[in-house]
């Protein structure tokens, strides 16, 4: 922060003075400067939530703006009434999204890649039947599947944290397998081949072979179903036995439609402590997350 | 042990057996969901097995080059693993999309309170979408506001874009806090912003939920705040390939830098804006998480008649309160707009196909 | 090694499917779907303590606040449907009458005292039963009303209603509280007003129009929604809240009242337990006196949407133990006493006595020869659906308001009901 602001935005507004004549160099110094204000305005949503999560509940929509003194500071009160706000413990839902999101996103990452593999290298007329399913399924909106399949989610208990990824495998399957083929294909054969004949096993070849070839494309798969399954509201909402599980997402929308007064401090509270994991795990994985979004949408 | 087995299978034996002495289709899938749902997963998934094995010993014709690969060391052996490598994602597949999507199409045609109960009923579900007032607001509002979006998130992503690849100090730091919204769920995001919105209406003594337009508007800006990083960095991948000596040459030419941008730049990416411009095409159509938790739909136009029109409420919405709102007749219609809503979303990534196809053959 | 795991983990996706099977359980299970979120805390401790006792599971699930219809209908497709939910009204009994038990000659209908709150479906099927009775009304804090110089005694009608209201919030800063509490539109507390309020309009046609007994009217006047906007105009403008800022909600009515921060709350019986915290004899209900000729006979609302429907698709084995539950609740002495002070009066036999300040009210006003109001919005079809549309047209009226607006709010009311009830009988 503080190389942020000596280094960037002070060199710039040096560069601008220094440079006054030199238009190619003053421009970027005012680009700078004028890109640092848009910024600071970018991260304010995220600013009003850290201060009205300190704030009373009654200030919350009359000073939306203002910092949290004097009177209206709640200190952490408004985090511990959060944690057991509508009769449901919030580290709970964090428990499950958790859950959710890392089981859905290694049976996706496991199951879709060899799936991928198989496609493309036996390319048989199932092969050919699947791989378009999978495409198909990606223009399919979840609307016009969900009635059913929150029918089917429950008959066959796929209600629970812990086998909602078959729901998620399937569902995602389109996009994962989609991304994978289009890799796999462009990976010479030559190498399998080479190690088929000395006697690799296709399970063996798959995954000391191929496998870490994947690497890439699993990074910028992953952090695809990651963001999809982590934010997901309805798919769980209608999918998950409610009564018992809640992810991050139905908890918050819970709140605001029951149970007596909401009570606006807590809810930013628990907007804050959802969105600070997020924030966490995006500074510590940037760069891989930046180049799988951009991989990803060049392909899909 | 034997004996339970041998009774089980019996028993299983005896239903399979009721299962085949039905009259007509609309019958028999009443007949199927009256089964232990068990009973039907196991017998549909071995079903699915069997008729996969089959066919995965099927070649497609008509491709030299391929048939070649396909005599090759590995697809022989790779083959007898067939149940390991595919199984696990055609069963998955077939349970969370294959089966609810065929059951909500042929539902669709039906008259039904909950998915068990249902009476055929043809196409009088998709007359009454058409003369849903709502869905009619709800697709035109929805057009209208994907277009706005569009336009405005990707000519701002794509200003971004080409100032961060000028060269400018702090690109990255800039680069990470675009990108950062992205990352934020739908309604944590719609219950931010509706905080914020209404913390600056409310001083005019006005409310996101009162006027349309602050509706339409707020979820444009909320929608350009949480987009506008994702396509920036699809604009930054495609600016980036362009190479360097494209620009030098218009340099030398003596093209000045807007004639580069037009002239040069654009063009070049084209692929990313075909990309971008479908991306938020289909998010625009697809959009629900937000919408539901900005403003759930108000305000209402009353009509005259006593019915509603809720006018921020978009398409993927209006469906949703179709299905789960306290008119239960109105199921099958809500499955009849699912299905629409479905082709349209198809029709628009078709299009999306064939463009980029043409793209990448003109480069 | 490798080929191990692989086997594993293809194995998991297939088995994991499996692993949620319930255990059968001989003694039966209970699930009641609550529709009274501010009950929800009582009603799980008491069935807590059932479990505790019997050891027969209770779950109660509370829907949220104006989705208890919706979530009915997505529990009773599942495979652990409630055993015991809410069938409160006719237009309750014709859609889920179906799924009723008859509940003629058990244990617990033997218990009733009254068949008064009792639902039979057209073949006279006994669908549900009454479980309390409850009445609303204007709550008022006698003692800040003492210390703005009025006594309760002055208010007989709406006009000295409206004068107290008008100049106690006149006063309101050199008082240190205003006349009502605030009337936040969001659906924690919407449906005072969208439901209990419109019972002033409703009430009065009903018995002008003769459906106070049934069925549900195909198309209603308004002709008294006049006397609904008395009201309303009354508490949003004599509040400390800007009217304009009741859409978002994000208010705490009861708060502000329990910190006597005003004189007036519209609510019912089911709020004692929270105001016996201000003392039995600081606290009174007042009828909706809201301008209609000769109101000054007024009694409070009384009635019930709160009727116990038994699944009948459930188990036999669920079915019993629903109804040894029931059962149980209405005869104990000491949990029948508390759900009499959070869900109402309970009209069973060897139930415990009310000690409801509100329904004494309600008492009184009946026994001194008032009419009791009785819950004509009772009727309202899809009425999820009818009071989303009355909020939101409300919200337009309260930030801005014109005749035009209210105009809106009575199509809502009056056309909205007509509609509806074409789009549930249709």
């Amino acid at each position: 922060m503080k190389y942020f602001i000596k280094n960037i935005v002070w060199d710039s507004v040096l560069s601008f003075f220094v440079n006054l004549k030199n238009p190619e160099k003053r421009t970027k110094a005012l680009l700078t400067i004028l890109l640092t204000i848009v910024c600071i305005l970018y991260v304010m949503p995220v600013v009003i939530v850290l201060i009205n999560s300190f704030k009373l509940n009654t200030f919350v929509k009359t000073d939306t703006f203002a910092l949290p003194t004097g009177e209206m500071y709640a200190g952490m009160g408004n985090f511990e009434t959060g944690m057991t706000f509508g009769n449901y413990p919030f580290w709970k839902s964090v428990l499950y999204s958790v859950t959710i999101t890392v089981l859905s996103t290694a049976a996706i990452l496991l199951f879709t890649s060899m799936a991928a593999w198989y496609i493309s290298r036996v390319d048989s007329l199932l092969c050919r039947v699947v791989y378009y399913g999978c495409v198909f399924s990606m223009v399919v909106p979840f609307q016009m599947v969900m009635f059913t399949l929150s029918k089917t989610a429950d008959t066959l208990r796929l209600n629970t944290p812990w086998t909602i990824p078959v729901i998620y495998v399937g569902f995602g399957a389109g996009l994962a397998v989609f991304m994978f083929v289009g890799f796999v294909k462009s990976i010479p054969l030559e190498i399998e081949e080479a190690a088929a004949i000395d006697g690799c096993g296709p399970v063996r070849t798959f995954f000391s072979v191929v496998l870490p070839m994947l690497k890439p494309t699993m990074i910028s798969v992953g952090i695809l179903e990651i963001m999809w399954v982590w934010n997901d509201y309805l798919l769980p909402y209608l999918s998950l036995d409610i009564t018992k599980y809640r992810t991050i997402p139905i908890h918050i929308q819970y709140l605001k439609g029951s149970y007596g007064t909401v009570d606006l401090g807590a809810m930013m509270a628990l907007i804050l402590m959802s969105i600070i994991p997020v924030i966490v795990f995006y500074l510590t994985c940037q760069k891989h997350i930046i180049k799988g979004v951009a991989a990803g949408a060049v392909k899909g | 042990m034997i004996v339970t087995g041998a009774l089980a299978a019996a028993g299983w034996l005896s239903k399979l057996t009721d299962l085949f002495a039905f009259t007509s289709v609309t019958q028999s899938v009443k007949k199927l969901e009256k089964l232990d749902p068990w009973f039907n997963t196991v017998i549909a998934l071995i079903g699915i097995a069997l008729v996969c094995g089959v066919a995965d010993r099927t070649m497609p014709k008509g491709r030299g080059d391929k048939a070649a690969m396909g005599g090759s060391l590995i697809k022989t052996t790779t083959q007898k693993k067939f149940w390991l490598f595919l199984l696990p994602v055609v069963c998955a597949f077939s349970i969370g999309f294959i089966w609810p999507f065929a059951k909500g199409l042929f539902l669709s045609f039906c008259k039904f309170k909950t998915t068990s109960k249902f009476e055929w009923v043809g196409l009088s579900n998709y007359a009454k979408a058409f003369q849903d007032p709502s869905f009619v607001h709800a697709f035109w509002y929805t057009a209208l506001f994907t277009v706005v979006s569009l336009v405005l998130i990707n000519v701002i992503a794509f200003a971004v874009a080409y100032v961060l690849t000028q060269g400018i100090k702090g690109s990255n730091i800039f680069r990470t806090v675009f990108f950062m919204p992205n990352l934020i769920g739908g309604i944590v995001l719609g219950y931010t912003w509706s905080m914020i919105f209404d913390g600056i209406l409310s001083r005019f003594g006005t409310s996101i939920l009162l006027e349309t337009k602050y509706g339409f508007w707020g979820l444009i800006i909320l929608m350009c705040w949480q987009q506008i990083g994702y396509m920036m960095i699809i604009y930054i991948a495609g600016l980036q390939a362009v190479p360097e000596s494209l620009h030098e040459a218009a340099k030398i030419d003596g093209a000045s830098k807007w004639q580069t941008l037009w002239n040069v730049t654009i063009p070049n990416v084209m692929p990313s804006i075909t990309i971008c411009t479908f991306l938020s095409l289909t998010n625009g159509f697809k959009l629900f998480d937000q919408n539901l938790a900005l403003t759930a739909g108000q305000p209402f136009l009353q009509n005259a008649d006593g019915t509603v029109v809720k006018t921020t409420e978009m398409l993927a919405l209006n469906i949703y309160n179709t299905f789960y709102g306290q008119n239960s007749a109105a199921r099958g219609t809500a499955q009849a707009k699912a299905v629409l809503f479905f082709l349209l979303v198809a029709v628009i990534s078709l299009v999306q196909l064939s463009a980029t196809r043409k793209k990448e053959v003109q480069s | 090694m490798k080929k191990a795991i692989a086997l594993i983990l293809s194995l998991v996706l297939c088995l994991s499917m499996f692993a949620g099977v319930a255990s059968a359980d001989s003694k039966g299970k209970v699930y009641w779907l609550n529709f009274k979120p501010e009950s929800d805390a009582d009603l799980q401790e008491i069935a807590a303590q059932y479990t505790q006792l019997t050891g027969v599971p209770v779950k109660v699930v509370t829907a949220a606040a104006g989705t208890y219809e919706s979530t009915l209908t997505s529990e009773m497709d599942k495979t652990d449907a409630p055993t015991l939910f809410v069938v409160g009204n006719a237009a309750a009994v014709n859609t889920w009458g179906d799924y009723c038990y008859d509940l003629t000659g058990t244990a617990i209908a033997n218990e009733l005292n009254t068949d008064a709150y009792n639902l039979y479906d057209k073949d006279g099927k006994l669908c549900s039963i009454g479980y309390c009775y409850e009445c609303f009304g204007i709550i008022v804090n006698k003692a800040l009303l003492a210390k703005a110089g009025y006594s309760i005694d002055q208010i007989t009608n709406f006009e000295s209603l409206k004068a107290i209201a008008e100049d106690i919030h006149a006063r309101a800063n050199e008082l240190g509280f205003d006349a009502f509490t605030s009337s936040g539109m969001d659906s924690s507390s919407s449906w005072r007003f969208s439901g209990h309020l419109a019972n002033t309009d409703l009430y009065y046609e009903s018995v002008a129009d003769g459906w106070q007994a049934g069925p549900c009217p195909a198309t209603i006047t308004g002709a008294y929604l006049d006397n609904y906007k008395n009201l309303w105009d009354l508490y949003i403008n004599n509040s400390s809240v800007d009217p304009a800022a009741l859409a978002t909600g994000g208010f705490d009515a009861e708060g502000e009242f329990l910190a006597e921060k005003a004189v007036f709350y519209q609510n019912g019986s089911w709020t004692y337990s929270a105001c016996s915290a201000l003392g039995d004899e600081n606290i009174a209900m007042i009828p909706f006196y809201c301008g209609v000729e000769g109101e000054e006979m007024a009694g409070l609302n009384c009635g019930t949407e709160n009727c116990w429907a038994v699944n009948s698709e459930a188990s036999e084995e669920d079915i019993q133990a629903t109804l040894d539950f029931m059962y149980w609740l209405v005869t104990t002495e000491e949990v029948s006493a508390k759900l009499n002070n959070t869900l109402g009066v309970m009209p069973y036999k060897n139930a415990a006595v009310s000690t409801n300040k509100f329904l004494a009210d309600a008492n009184a006003y009946a026994n001194a020869g008032h009419y009791t109001m009785t819950w004509a919005f009772n009727f309202t079809p899809n009425v999820d659906t009818w009071r989303a549309a009355l909020v939101a047209a409300m919200n337009i009226y309260d930030a801005d308001q014109t005749d035009a607006n209210w105009a809106n709010v009575r199509t809502a009311f009056v056309e909205g009901w007509a509609a509806q009830y074409a789009a549930a009988n249709g």
